[in-house]
């Protein structure tokens, strides 16, 4: 029940105003910029763009400078910020095979076609803290050395040729792709449903899922059979004109999940596979993703399902941090008739149980004075 | 008669066109259009507005396709007094650059204009781009594996 009460709005406008304050901290120091944010803390808009779903590196760093950093408000400012945009359509799907690759490892196959390029990676890094970077120095320039113009195949096809891999997923032919922005979620949920909302489902929340199949709740095996980061063009079909429109470069990152697979009743022993695709810099992401999804896709492949990572309503209805903190962060809300209501009943209910006690004491005083 | 194959040749430069002129940086494009010094008397049809698009990708790269997130566009239509009219769509929230765009689309369709928008516009920005590409291609080279072998004893 709700039962509207006046009198916050004064101290609502000054907590806001205090907000606004200790955001921009100490005055005497420079504000950040937009550009500083995109720029010198781009992992972070990345992943505000991936959760927030909504590709734009501007309005990701307004939303983490708006948030202060805390990623979760700054994604929840992007949702909302798209649901004010009229929708033009949908883009013809991106092609990662053409990717311009900035990065792109496997941990499966040392001499792939392509090569391993290890890119601006965390990896091999002694995470021992950096004195240097606390002051303002420039770093050297990055090596650069003549590329050759090899194709980078994805993994998946090089696998194919021997048949031990299954093919990229597969839905009905005649199946218009869906979109949980625009119908509710049923279950049991398609494979194409599932991977959209993984997509920008939370980070930490796949992270501790693809975690707990790795520690035995649901293990699949998994090897990174392939994991690419860079641009790819995005294109468009649209009524006036009668050629697919470019709309430009997004930098996404792939992630080709290979899984040793015995078989079942259902499937011969094979690689099966799970796929990660995430907006921006976003390696762990996208591998908690694959590792989710081949996860998710245990009824398909006829394994028993007894881990909470297999269980789609599980992990699809609470993987989405908008949501989840949504519903958590309405506990500090003013709930004060509803906590009434319950102090009255918890109250009766003392009452009564006192009573019954009471009660059952008299009993038992007057059957021991009988014996 | 223009044959079809004329035909395909010209939808393919306008969308070729199109396509370096999305993948402008704003800055860049109103720079050049500026130097260019072309006449800018297109009427506006339609926007420039931003909105959504949503962005599809393929399960495993190559199989059945799904939606994974949306973008901004902002897309502009533009008539010239001729009557010919331009379309321009790009990612982001740029509305300057993509009302130009649409201009330099429309322009670029009249034979009096379409060498000079080669030279002075779209030329530099291919460059530009190419530019880019290459630089970021060879940094990403450097930082490749090249793996080789330990041999220990005799045989």
């Amino acid at each position: 029940m709700y039962v509207a009460v006046k009198g916050g709005e004064a101290a609502i406008r000054n907590a806001h105003r205090l907000l606004a304050d200790r955001r921009r901290g100490d005055r005497s120091v420079p504000a950040l910029t937009l550009e500083q944010i995109a720029g010198q803390l781009s992992l972070a808009v990345d992943r505000v763009m991936a959760e927030g779903s909504l590709y734009d590196t501007g309005l990701a760093a307004l939303a983490v400078k708006q948030a202060r950093g805390d990623m979760i408000e700054a994604i929840f400012l992007l949702r909302a910020y798209r649901t004010t945009l009229p929708r033009f359509g949908y883009t013809r799907p991106v092609d990662t095979a053409a990717m311009r690759v900035e990065r792109r490892v496997s941990a499966t196959y040392k001499d792939l076609p392509g090569g391993q390029l290890l890119g601006p990676t965390f990896d091999y890094t002694h995470r021992l803290l950096d004195p240097e970077l606390a002051e303002d120095q420039d770093p050297a320039v990055p090596e650069a050395r003549a590329a050759d113009d090899e194709a980078m195949p994805r993994v998946s096809d090089i696998l194919a040729h021997e048949g031990l891999i299954e093919e990229d997923g597969s839905l009905p032919e005649d199946r218009e792709p869906g979109d949980i922005t625009r119908e509710p979620p049923e279950f049991p949920m398609q494979r194409d449903l599932r991977l959209q909302a993984l997509s920008r489902g939370d980070e930490g929340f796949l992270l501790a899922l693809g975690y707990s199949t790795q520690r035995g709740f649901g293990r699949n095996h998994p090897f990174a059979g392939e994991i690419r980061i860079g641009a790819v063009e995005v294109e468009i079909d649209v009524p006036e004109l009668d050629f697919p429109v470019t709309l430009g470069r997004i930098r996404v990152t792939e992630c080709q999940m290979v899984n040793q697979f015995k078989g079942s009743m259902k499937v011969p022993p094979q690689f099966t596979r799970g796929y990660g695709l995430v907006f921006g810099q976003s390696e762990r992401k996208a591998m908690a993703m694959a590792l989710c999804d081949r996860a998710l896709r245990a009824a398909e492949l006829g394994e028993d399902i007894t881990a909470p990572a297999q269980d789609e309503e599980f992990v699809i209805s609470h993987c989405d941090n908008v949501q989840a903190t949504g519903f958590v962060e309405h506990l500090k809300l003013p709930h004060y008739v509803d906590f009434q209501a319950e102090l009255g009943l918890v109250r009766q209910m003392r009452r009564e149980y006192e009573e019954r006690r009471r009660a059952g004491d008299e009993a038992t005083t007057s059957r021991e004075a009988a014996e | 008669m223009v044959s079809r194959q004329e035909r395909q040749a010209v939808t393919e430069r306008r969308r070729e066109a199109m396509a370096v002129l999305a993948e402008a940086p704003g800055k860049t494009l109103i720079h050049l259009w500026q130097e260019a010094r072309l006449p800018d008397d297109a009427v506006v049809l339609r926007g420039p507005e931003t909105g959504l698009v949503t962005l599809r990708g393929r399960m495993g790269g190559g199989g059945a396709v799904f939606n994974f997130g949306e973008a901004t566009v902002t897309r502009a239509t533009v008539k010239l007094p001729s009557g010919t009219v331009g379309h321009a769509y790009a990612l982001g929230r740029e509305t300057q650059k993509v009302r130009i765009a649409a201009v330099i689309d429309a322009l670029r369709q009249r034979p009096e204009f379409e060498a000079v928008i080669e030279e002075k516009i779209l030329t530099p920005l291919r460059h530009r781009q190419a530019e880019a590409d290459e630089a970021r291609r060879a940094e990403t080279a450097a930082t490749r594996v090249d793996f080789f072998t330990m041999v220990r004893g005799e045989d």
